[in-house]
């Protein structure tokens, strides 16, 4: 028996989802115009008003909105609510060079928390259910998504925030909790943990509902089998709300975009061009009921597929692939958004030579990133504790730059492969 | 009084040191001492050579990073204590040692050991003033 949350949504045909899409669009695009200056300068360079968006049809002649324009206008500059009617920010995950900020009215945290709730009730949850939300509370919108939904759907609710394992098993068996959100790297240190500890008859999970990073369905099948649930994905990112922008049903062959509040596009990275259903591409998204954070064609970067094929579960909302990879070199480590360019700037205010290499890998289900640098001879000393206390502040700088923790390592001048002239920078050595 | 000792550094990686240590045979430059301080990743390779000015040049041009410390180099009896009496010195002056290390043995049977310090002139007045001998380039043979 599936389980719906807003069921005459998620059921509604393909006829009425189009009708809301081309009504909210309509309207966001004029909203836009009214009071986002910063977009309506790039529509106005296209040569497009708001006259010229009759509907969905017409979504290809507006122009897109890429992470650089979000770092040109940060902080206000996308704004589309005065500051006295938006009650939150969320942000992504502590990378100054690349930060993207969003913006909620109290309605726009509502229809957040109404797409979160609508994962949840897919995954099975009802008002019976204790949700235990590991996902980081915060700036980071994992938490404060699922703890919206969850609360919504009426479940018990355990924010627990991300880390302290033994305190998380503790509340998940002693409160038996029934179902779990985090990251699926955690969910399956949990699940790892539990078995050492001997505590999997104590578990009395159901589901887990897992997003914020890739995951593979080899990663599903295992946490599955040692947790003994459902392990269902979640998409979504702080640009277009947070988590819940699509998610899994029980038939768990891609997520469900929630169309009511958002049109999804696949296009060509390169060109631009719209490509037709089944091609794979690159996700825009144009969030037409959001009000304070109001992004049009908005290019997330993710290569993945969308399907409108009938869905088993009696949702009609059209279907994301897992990511595939990216269309940019951004790199996702534990859950942050890295780029190399990031590494780079680092390097040279530091004084160290821009030849370098990021290795990423998966090390007890936690992410690790290592930077090899090349040697300077600013840096080199006869004395190892001096060139151990460079390195440290070379540590610390990259640790403020992306938000979370690079080992360093220094390696001989000119050592790092250049073939053609190119350096490889990215090893990325992650089974996902 | 100071030496010119050659600090290199070495990435931790087979045939690093093999490599340097054929440059400077096959440019007939001999090693006096030889001493390696070493983290997980990288080390320090510090060597005092007989033509130093020469051997700068062949490991610069090989791309090394590398640079000139002074250190001094103390005469030590060799025999048991020898060092000792020279650390003993040193501790009761307060005089600090960054590191040290010994050099490969002198025909005329005398020890050697260098020193890296903070400051030179007050580890040289307080040695002299306790007959213990500072040697000079010269007296070790080195360019």
């Amino acid at each position: 028996m599936p389980n719906y949350y807003q069921p005459e949504i998620e059921t509604a045909s393909r006829e009425q989802i189009l009708a809301w899409q081309n009504e909210r669009l309509v309207k966001q695009v004029q909203h836009v115009w009214n009071n986002v200056p910063y977009y309506r300068q790039k529509m106005e360079e296209k040569g497009v008003t708001p006259d010229d968006i009759k509907g969905v049809s017409d979504l290809h002649k507006l122009p897109f909105l890429t992470k650089a324009d979000l770092r040109d206008a940060y902080p206000y500059g996308l704004m589309g609510k005065p500051k006295s009617e938006c009650v939150r920010i969320q942000s992504t995950s502590g990378t100054t060079g690349r930060r993207v900020v969003a913006f909620y009215t109290q309605h726009d945290i509502d229809l957040w928390e109404d797409c979160c709730a609508r994962a949840i009730v897919a995954a099975g949850g009802t008002k019976d259910d204790v949700v235990q939300v590991a996902y980081g509370y915060g700036l980071f919108t994992g938490g404060p998504g699922l703890n919206g939904g969850s609360h919504k759907v009426g479940c018990l609710t355990l924010p627990m925030s991300s880390g302290n394992t033994e305190r998380q098993l503790q509340f998940m068996t002693d409160l038996e909790a029934t179902i779990l959100c985090c990251t699926p790297s955690y969910a399956e240190y949990l699940a790892e943990t539990v078995h050492e500890q001997g505590l999997r008859d104590k578990i009395k999970l159901k589901a887990g509902i897992f997003g914020a990073e890739a995951w593979s369905e080899e990663m599903r099948r295992d946490i599955e089998k040692s947790l003994g649930i459902k392990a269902y994905d979640i998409y979504g990112l702080t640009e277009t709300s947070g988590p819940g922008v699509a998610y899994e049903c029980s038939e768990q062959t891609g997520m469900h975009i929630n169309e009511d509040h958002f049109i999804a596009e696949i296009i060509d990275p390169e060109t631009g061009e719209v490509l037709p259903e089944g091609s794979k591409g690159e996700l825009v998204f144009t969030s037409i009921t959001k009000e304070a954070f109001p992004l049009l064609r908005y290019r997330t970067r993710d290569i993945c597929v969308l399907t409108r094929k009938p869905c088993s579960c009696g949702r009609t909302h059209v279907k994301m692939s897992k990511p595939m990879g990216r269309s940019d070199d951004m790199l996702i480590i534990k859950g942050v958004n890295v780029f190399p360019s990031q590494i780079e700037t680092v390097l040279l205010e530091q004084g160290y030579p821009a030849n370098y290499q990021i290795v990423v890998d998966r090390v007890n289900h936690s992410d690790t990133l290592e930077v090899m640098v090349e040697m300077a001879p600013d840096k080199f000393s006869d004395s190892l504790a001096d060139i151990a206390e460079e390195e440290k502040k070379l540590v610390a700088a990259l640790k403020t730059m992306l938000g979370i923790y690079a080992k360093v390592r220094i390696v001989s001048p000119k050592s790092i492969t250049r073939s053609e002239g190119k350096a490889v920078r990215i090893i990325d050595k992650r089974k996902i | 009084m100071s030496v010119h000792q050659i600090s290199v550094f070495l990435e931790n990686r087979a045939g690093q040191l093999a490599q340097i240590t054929r440059l400077l045979a096959d440019n007939n430059i001999n090693m006096r001492a030889l001493n390696i301080a070493e983290t997980k990743d990288y080390g320090v390779l510090r060597l005092i050579v007989d033509d130093s000015e020469k051997a700068t040049g062949v490991l610069l041009g090989e791309g090394f990073i590398l640079n000139m410390t002074p250190v001094t180099v103390v005469v030590v009896p060799d025999e048991a204590g020898g060092l000792a009496s020279v650390l003993d010195v040193l501790a009761e002056g307060g005089i600090d040692v960054d590191y040290m290390y010994s050099m490969f043995p002198h025909a005329d049977g005398k020890a050697c050991m260098v020193f890296r310090l903070k400051d030179e002139n007050a580890f040289v007045s307080r040695l002299t003033s306790h007959g213990l001998h500072v040697a000079t380039k010269t007296e070790l043979g080195l360019k």
